[in-house]
This record gives structure tokens, sequence and C-alpha cells, in this order.
């Protein structure tokens, strides 16, 4: 046997091995990555922000929602965050209020100012069009760490910046997706494009984030969010204004009672 | 003309192989375009890009989504839907519906988002759940919740809760359009194959969009592997028959085979996609091929007989018959070609594909065929004078009897064409498949036990963003939706108000009482708010529903109709809208919609086809013949075929669908052979021999009877062996083409020689085409 077989053989031997041990090895370095995001993003306790939300069909026809929603920081929890409608005119004034968990569905209420009701929202169903655009809840609500599980899958350039590249598979029940990519900046650990694969593992949407901003404290917010769906041909477009890190908020702000106060 | 013909046929006769090598290069060549060809998956094929009906179709579903759809239905045996087992096997099913692949949505009952009420809050939940270990009286909860859902009963369900659906929703991309509806149909079937290893006391039927585009391909691909074959032993056998020897039959195997090549080459090349119809233009092709190949071995046959050498004789056949064959070739081709005044494309793909096979047979007939058999051994045998002394024996006949013949043929004639407008246009197309089509049996029964396979849905615009929730919108939008449901026709209403109002109930602790519409605008937005929060991945109402609020889709299912039913809903449906409604007025759109307009259209259409092939194909008659009084006269057996035809057909059938409405224009081109080859050897005989009228008549009996026996035979053959096509348009045109082609030859014999004598002294009153003194004739 020729010395270069000897090689050949002995990696082929020892490849199955080597290989568990990259998958062991590229899990641990994806929840890394994915933790190291997620620290970056902690600390900044409370934000508000305004948002604008473009839906388009296949022939290009728009709508447009506007929202604006105040979000406060759990240690230990998901965060809570309340919205509240601006249009379309027909659901001004409805508000609602989302408490996120990790693996446990999150809790969710709607404030209806035409019938003066907070009702709650059936919890098990987080994968469905929010507000008929092509952003599911799973795709807006916070990404607590534990929701995923993680592995790393190469670097790469991403438009300008470097990446990591990492795929992700979700943990709570009743997801719309078989597992996610997420392209994230190696300099800020900002998410630069999601890719969601349905539940016949194809791709079903691809998110494009742009226009960042830095904020006191070093937090990264993009300004426009851009989900195609691949599948039906239509995209929304979701426009961020107004980020505030400055003006308080505190937990008496985030229950139903607060709701019905907010317009 | 007799010059070039001779030179032509002695250079094909000199140079044989030069002549076999070019035309075996050109056919090969051409045929190479075959690489290029694909079958066509998409019932979409059969309208135009600008088809007004497609357009508003397609506008429609790019407001909301598409709808092509594949239904999995399922019939337990035990004839019970709300057990365990059988719910348990619909949720299984539904898990794996999803894996589809381009499936965006997949509804049946077990998913169905059902709506309660729970405390003060909307619960929003799949109306079975953990199916297996259901108790009696959640089944029967689950049963009369299903029952009493109007978006269930008659689409997923069946009101004997008996048989039940699962509704995949596919959105085919159309980037690789030849791989994409085959890949969602065969995980369909490998469903249906999984259902029935998992679950043996169910049976499993499949129908739906996607069902139906598999079913086009594989009828094209049926026609193409049984009916080529069989026509083309058919064909060589009655081939056989007629000339007797083994050189002329693989000569004439060789020309058929060759012209049918290059004429899909050239399909190829010209990127046309085979469709059901277009695949009959092979079987076409091959059945008129032989009519040339067997005038010209006949005549060249006789030659030897009567002497000559093999070439010799070969050339004195080609200076005969080039001109006849050219000809009836053309005039053929331009009976095709007016098939692209149709309104559908593949229609004109048939048109254009036996165009231009037939003139590749022709090329070939007078090339390569003349060349390959002069190579060959040849023993002509003597006889076949039994069939010649029957000629001659009819011919005689019908000139003692023409005097009641000619009244007789004429009385059948006019009586047919008075029954024509009984005729009824219908285009009834999930019948397009006969049984041996899977799609055909199965949609047949979930017609007949669940829901239709016809729908038709309307754009219902508000007029306004957000106008949906609007309540004077809902209630014109209910109004319509209720005067659908009370129509006899309909099976099913899949409107939006029955959504409001079924949230609006839940709102209202599940009172029976509040099952209606929401009163104020902002409420009902509100209540559609909370509600489409709740709705999980691919259940939400996009696909009812447009991104500004303005408009909602409102779908209504119907039983299988005839196209002249489909039309007059339609438009009844309109008129209701016109007097009641008339804000909502809009217009229909759905396959059904498209297929019964086509069908109008199409008739329409192909009355210009018809028109136009008759005037080209009737000049080309006065020029040939060189009297413009024999031209006109050629009219009487080239209209009369398939005007009896139909008349018969009215009789027999009375419905007149897609295929049959190019059928007069198609044969009129193939009947006119009949006449060219009777009036040429008429006019030779009555112009060169100075025979009068009678013995020309006699003299055409004798010489083309024979040969016009066997080639009728062989293209009703060919077209019969269509008529046993498992797609119901090729089917019914070859079927009435054989009938066209027969009454053409009864035609040509019983009546044209009646009319050649009575009308004698006009005919050649003032034709003067020997000395060349009509102006008329020397002009055309």
């Amino acid at each position: 046997m020729r010395p270069i077989s000897v090689l050949f053989a002995f990696i082929a031997l020892f490849l199955p091995q080597l290989s568990l041990a990259d998958a062991s090895n590229d899990r641990a370095r994806g929840l890394e990555i994915a933790t190291e995001a997620d620290q970056r993003d902690s600390g900044w306790q409370y934000q508000s922000s305004d948002m604008e939300m473009i839906l388009r069909n296949r022939a290009g026809k728009e709508s447009r929602r506007k929202i604006s929603s105040r979000q406060l920081e759990v240690e230990g929890d998901g965060d809570k965050t309340l919205s509240l409608f601006h249009e379309p005119r027909d659901v001004r004034g409805t508000a609602m209020l989302t408490f996120s968990h990790g693996l446990e569905p999150d809790d969710q209420w709607l404030y209806l100012p035409a019938i003066k009701r907070v009702k709650r929202i059936s919890s098990r169903n987080r994968s469905g069009p929010f507000m008929g655009s092509e952003f599911a809840f799973e795709d807006l609500s916070s990404q607590e760490l534990d929701k995923y599980d993680y592995r790393y899958l190469q670097d790469e350039s991403c438009g300008a910046y470097q990446c990591y590249v990492i795929e992700r598979i979700p943990l709570y029940e009743n997801s719309g997706y078989t597992r996610q990519i997420v392209w994230l900046d190696q300099a800020e650990f900002r998410s630069i494009k999601i890719e969601y694969y349905d539940r016949k593992d194809e791709l079903l949407k691809t998110l494009d984030f742009s226009d960042y901003q830095e904020y006191p404290g070093g937090y990264w917010r993009a300004d426009r969010m851009e989900m195609t769906n691949h599948q039906t041909g239509k995209s929304t477009t979701l426009l961020w204004f107004n980020y505030d890190f400055e003006t308080p908020l505190k937990s008496g702000d985030f229950n139903k009672n607060a709701l019905k106060r907010l317009l | 003309m007799d010059r070039f013909s001779l030179a032509w046929g002695r250079w094909v006769t000199r140079y044989r192989a030069a002549t076999i090598a070019l035309s075996l290069l050109l056919a090969l060549g051409v045929a190479s375009g075959g690489q290029f060809l694909t079958f066509t998956n998409d019932y979409r094929v059969f309208f135009g890009s600008e088809n007004v009906h497609l357009q508003a179709f397609e506008e429609l579903q790019d407001i909301f989504s598409k709808n092509d759809n594949a239904l999995i239905v399922l019939a337990p045996r035990e004839g019970q839907v709300f057990t365990p087992e059988t719910l348990a096997a619909i949720a299984d099913v539904t898990e794996r519906a999803w894996l589809t692949p381009f499936s965006i949505r997949v509804d049946s009952l077990t998913n169905f988002q059902h709506t309660t009420a729970i405390g003060d809050d909307l619960e929003v939940a799949p109306l079975v759940q953990d199916a297996e270990s259901l108790t009696g009286s959640e089944l029967s909860r689950i049963k009369a919740a299903a029952l009493n859902e109007p978006a269930l009963l008659r689409r997923l369900i069946s009101p004997d809760a008996r048989v039940t659906a699962i509704n995949i929703t596919v959105e085919l991309p159309g980037v690789d359009e030849a791989t994409e509806n085959p890949r969602a149909a065969a995980a369909v079937r490998d469903i249906r194959d999984y259902i029935e290893a998992t679950y043996p006391n169910m049976d499993v039927y499949l129908t739906g969009i996607v069902m139906m585009n598999q079913a086009f391909q594989e009828a094209a691909m049926s026609d193409t592997t049984q009916l080529i074959p069989a026509a083309l032993a058919i064909i060589l056998l009655m081939v056989f028959l007629q000339l007797r020897g083994l050189t002329g039959t693989l000569g004439t195997l060789i020309v058929i085979a060759l012209s049918v090549i290059a004429a899909m080459g050239t399909a190829g090349w010209m990127g046309i996609r085979l469709t059901p119809p277009s695949m009959s233009a092979p079987t076409i092709i091959l059945t008129l091929a032989v009519a040339d190949c067997v005038h010209i071995l006949s005549n060249w046959l006789q030659k030897i007989r009567e002497g000559l050498g093999k070439q010799e004789a070969m050339a004195e056949s080609i200076r005969i018959n080039f001109s006849p064959v050219l000809l009836t070739s053309v005039t053929t081709a331009i009976g095709f070609l007016s098939l692209n005044f149709s309104d559908s494309p593949p229609f004109h793909d048939l048109g254009n594909i036996s165009a231009v096979g037939v003139m590749f047979a022709w090329l070939f007939s007078t090339t390569l065929l003349p060349a390959l058999v002069t190579l060959l051994p040849a023993k002509p045998r003597q006889g076949r004078s039994l069939i010649t002394q029957m000629m001659t024996r009819l011919g005689d006949w019908v000139i003692k009897r023409r005097r009641i013949l000619m009244p007789t043929v004429g009385l059948v004639i006019v009586g047919l064409v008075l029954v024509i407008p009984r005729n009824e246009l219908n285009d009834v197309f999930v019948r397009y498949f006969d049984e041996r089509i899977e799609f055909r049996p199965h949609t047949d029964f979930v017609v007949d036990n669940l829901t239709g396979m016809y729908f038709i849905d309307y754009a219902l615009d508000s007029g306004e963003s957000g106008g949906i929730s609007n309540p004077a919108y809902l209630a014109q939008v209910e109004r319509f939706s209720n005067w659908l449901a009370e129509q006899p026709e309909v099976m099913h209403v899949s409107t939006l108000t029955d959504v409001f109002k079924r949230v609006n109930r839940s709102m209202h602790s599940d009172d029976p009482d509040w099952y209606r519409l929401p009163q104020e605008r902002d409420m009902a937005a509100q209540y559609l708010l909370l509600y489409e929060m709740s709705l999980p991945y691919g259940l939400d109402l996009n696909n009812q529903i447009d991104v500004e609020k303005q408009r909602t889709r409102l779908s209504a299912t119907l039983e299988t109709l005839s196209t002249t039913q489909t039309l007059a809903f339609e438009q009844r449906s309109y008129d209701w809208m016109r007097e009641n409604t008339p804000a909502l007025l809009t217009t229909a759109a759905s396959p059904p919609i498209m297929f019964s307009h086509i069908g109008m259209r199409n008739i329409v259409s192909m009355l210009g086809g018809t028109a136009f092939a008759l005037i080209a194909i009737s000049l080309l008659m006065i020029a040939a013949l060189r009297s413009w009084r024999f031209g006109l006269l050629t009219l009487i057996p080239n209209i009369a075929p398939a005007a009896m035809a139909f008349g018969l057909w009215a009789l027999v059938d009375g419905e007149v669908g897609l295929g049959l409405s190019v059928v007069a224009a198609m044969t009129l081109g193939i009947v006119v052979d009949d006449t060219i080859h009777f009036m040429t050897k008429y006019l030779r005989a009555r112009r060169d021999q100075g025979l009068d009228a009678a013995a020309a008549v006699r003299y055409s009996f004798a010489t083309v009877g024979v040969a016009l026996w066997t080639t009728t035979l062989a293209l009703a053959a060919g077209f019969l062996v269509i008529s046993t096509s498992a797609f119901s348009v090729n089917a019914e045109m070859g079927l009435l083409v054989a009938v066209v082609v027969v009454l053409a030859l009864v035609v040509d014999f019983l009546l044209l020689p009646g009319l050649l004598i009575r009308f004698d002294r006009w005919l050649s009153g003032k034709h003067a085409a020997n000395t060349g003194q009509d102006p008329i004739s020397q002009t055309a």
C-alpha cells in the first residue's frame, strides 16, 4: 500500500468520528455566537419606538399599518411588550400586550376599543401572520436564547460585513418553521439576514435588516426590515422610527389595565 | 409543370444515393429539435396569454393568493368519518400533506380553526385535537360543529358525514414548469399510497387542479404511446394490402416516419409545448402522408406492369402525380393552418405541426420514396381487376341513376344541414378525460359524494381601504352570498361574512342569536384583527382578504355544469348583482368560466378560420382546374361533408366542444383532395380526350376510383384510431373527421357525377381553358 492511500484509509476510518466531533463543536460554537449576540443586546432595560409596516401583494399593491411600541426587559424571562395600533383607522387604539417566555407559550392580550374590552389571544398560535403581513408573531417576538437549538455553519461575507452563519431550530411548540439560518456580523453580532424554512424544509421567507443605528449603551437597531415571501411573491417592509432608550418605563406600565389607558 | 415534374422525377431516380442522403440529413437535422419538446401540465395552455378570462383569473389570484389545489378525499368503508380512528387518520394525513412540494396551505376537518367562547375570551383552536382519545360526547360535539359550519359542509365534509377531504393549496413557482406539477402530483399520490397501506379500511380519491393538470400530461402521453403505434400498424397493413408488396410498404413506412419526426422536430425548434390536442398531430400526419405514397406507388407499379423499367416507371409516375400530390398537400396544409384562427393555442400547435408534417410528407414522397423503392426489388403482381371493375360498375350505376341519386343526396344534405343548429355548445372540462385516466372516476366520485370541481370566484371591492369591515358592504356581501347559496347549481359558498358571523357569535358566549354580522365598522375590524391574530401558519385569511382589506374573495362551488349552464349562471349572477348589489358588481373568474367562454369564442373564431380556408382553397381549385365554374362547383362536394357530419352529430350526440369546433376548417383541406383527384381526371378526359360528360365520369371512376376508396379507408381508419383517445377532445374530433372523410367520398361518388353531367352545358359553356379565351380563368 502506498503511503498516500494509507493516509486516505486513515482519514476514511476516522472521518465519522471527526464529523461527530465537528457536529458537537458546531453546536457549541453556534450557541456561543448566539449567546454573544444575546449578551450584547442585554441590559437596555426599556425602549420605545414607532413602526410603519408596508404590505405588498404579488401585483405590487401596497397597504400601510402604523404601530408604536414599548418594551421592558425582564431578567430571566422574555420581554414584555406593549403595542398600540394607529393605522389602519378601524383598529386605531387597539393595543396588544405580550409577555414573552422562552419555551413556554407567550401570554398575550388584545384591547379592543370598540367594545372597551381586553381579550386574551389563544396562545398556541405563534406562527400566523401579524396583521396580514409576511411577519409571523414568532418573527417579531423577543428572541430568547433558549427558544432554539443552534449550530454554527460557516463564516461568510454578507454585503458590507463579514458574517457568522448559524442555523437555529425552534424548540418551542407550534412553530411554522423547521429551521432558520441567521447571518450575524462578526463585529457587532447584529442580525443581517434570516432565512426561514417551512415545514417541508423549503425556503419560505428571507428577512433582510438594513440601516443599522447605534443607540446609547451600544445597542444597535435596524431602521429597515424587509421580509420577502418566496412562495407567494408577497413582501412586507418594516420601517422603525423614534427609538428611545431614555424615557423610563416600569413594570406597572405593562399590565392588562394599562392597555386601556394608552389612548 | 409537366417538364419540371418529369425533370424532378428523373433527377431523384438517377441520383438516388444523393437524394436519400440529402433527405435523411434534412429529416434528422430538423428532427433534432425534438430534444426541446416537453409535455405541458397546466390547463392554462388552453388559453392565450391575452385571453381576457384568463387575465381576470390571474389578476384575482394576484390580489389574494393562488388556489391551485390537490384534494385528497377519504371515504372510510364503515361509512362514518366521526370516529377516533378516522379523525386520527385525517390528522395524520393533514400533517403529511404539509410536506407536499409547493404547498402553501392545508385545510382539513381536523385543523379547521374552530372558534369558541371560553369565559370572556375568544378561543381559536383546531376542531379536532388528540383524536384517538375522544369520547362519544366529544365526537358528537365535533360532528355537530362540523356539519353546522358553512365553511366545511359540502367542501370538506359530506352532509351524511361519510366522506371527508383534505385540501392542499399549492403555489407552483413556474420556474421549471415541466417538473413542478408532476412533483406535486407525485407527492400527493405518495400520500395516497401511504393512506392505503396504513389505513386499509379507507378508500382514497384524488382530484383538484394539480391532478387535472397531471391528467392532461398523462392523456397526451397515453395518446403518444398507444394511438401512434396503433395507427401506424393499421395504416401499414392497409398499404400492404393495397400495394401487395413489401418494398412499397417499407418505403411508405420510412416516409411517414420521417415526416412525423421532422414535424415534431420542427415543433421542438418552434418551442411548442406538447398538449393533448397537439399530440394527435403525429397520428394525423402519418394518416395523411400515406395518401401521397399510395398515389405515387400505385402509378409506379402500374407503369412497371405496363413494361417500363423501375426508374423510368417512377419518373413517369412522378410526372403524373407531381401536381395533384402537391396541390392536395397544399390544400391540406391550408386547412390545418386555418386552425391558427382558434382562440386556444394548443389547436394552433396542432394545425401548424400537422401542416408542416403534410408538407414534409409531400417532399419525402417525391424524393426519398422514389429513390428508395427503385433501389429495392419490386415485383408487381397482376390482378386487382375486381375492385377496378366494381368501380367502373359503380360509375355506370351512378350515371344511370343520377336523376334519383342527385335529389336524394341533395335532400339528405339539406335535411342534415337543417338540424345542425340542434347542436349544443358544451365543454365540460372535467369530462375531457375518459375512465382510463384516473382523474375522471375519482373526480366523478367526489362530485357525487362531496363537493364540486367547478368554482366561480368574485373579487368583491368595497371601494375603500379597510372597507371590508364596513357593515353596509358586509350586508351586501351577505345578501349576495345568500343568493348564491340558494341557487340550485351551488354546492358551497365560501364567504368572509361567515367568518365575521362566527367570530361575533363567539364574542357573545357562543350565543346562536349572535350569529350575525357586527353592526359597527371598527368593531368588525377589531374582531377580525383578534381572530386573525389567533390563526396559525398557513391557515390565515390572506386567501380571502387583500392586503388593503378592501376586497374579499367570494367563492362559489358548483356542481358540474354544461357550457351553456355555466354561462347562464354567470350572467344570472351579474343580473342579480346589478339589480340588488350594484356596488359589488364585478366579473366572475375561474377555470370553468374560462373554459365556457373559450368554447363559444372558439366556434366564432373558427367560423373565420373555416371561411379563410374555404376561400383560399376555392381560389386554388379555380386556378388548378383553370375554370372558375368548375372551381365554384367544387364548393358543393367540399362543404357538404362537414355540414352533413355536424348534422349527423346533432342527431347522435348533439354536444359540440372545443375539439369539434376545429373540425370543419381542418377537414376542408382533406376532403378537397378527393375532389381534386376526381376532377383532374374528369377534366383530362373531357378536355384532352374530348369525351362527353358521362364518359368522362366513367373514366374518372376507372382511374381514381380505387385510389380514392383506399385513401378514404386509410384516412377513416387513422382518425378512428384517434377517436379511441382517452382525451375526449381528441376522441370526438377523430370520430367526426372520420365521418366527414367517409361522407366526402359518398358525395364525390354519388352527387358530383350527377352535377357534372347535369350542369355540363353551363360548366363547359364558356370554359375555354384549352384555347385560353376565358378572361376569368386567365386571371385566376
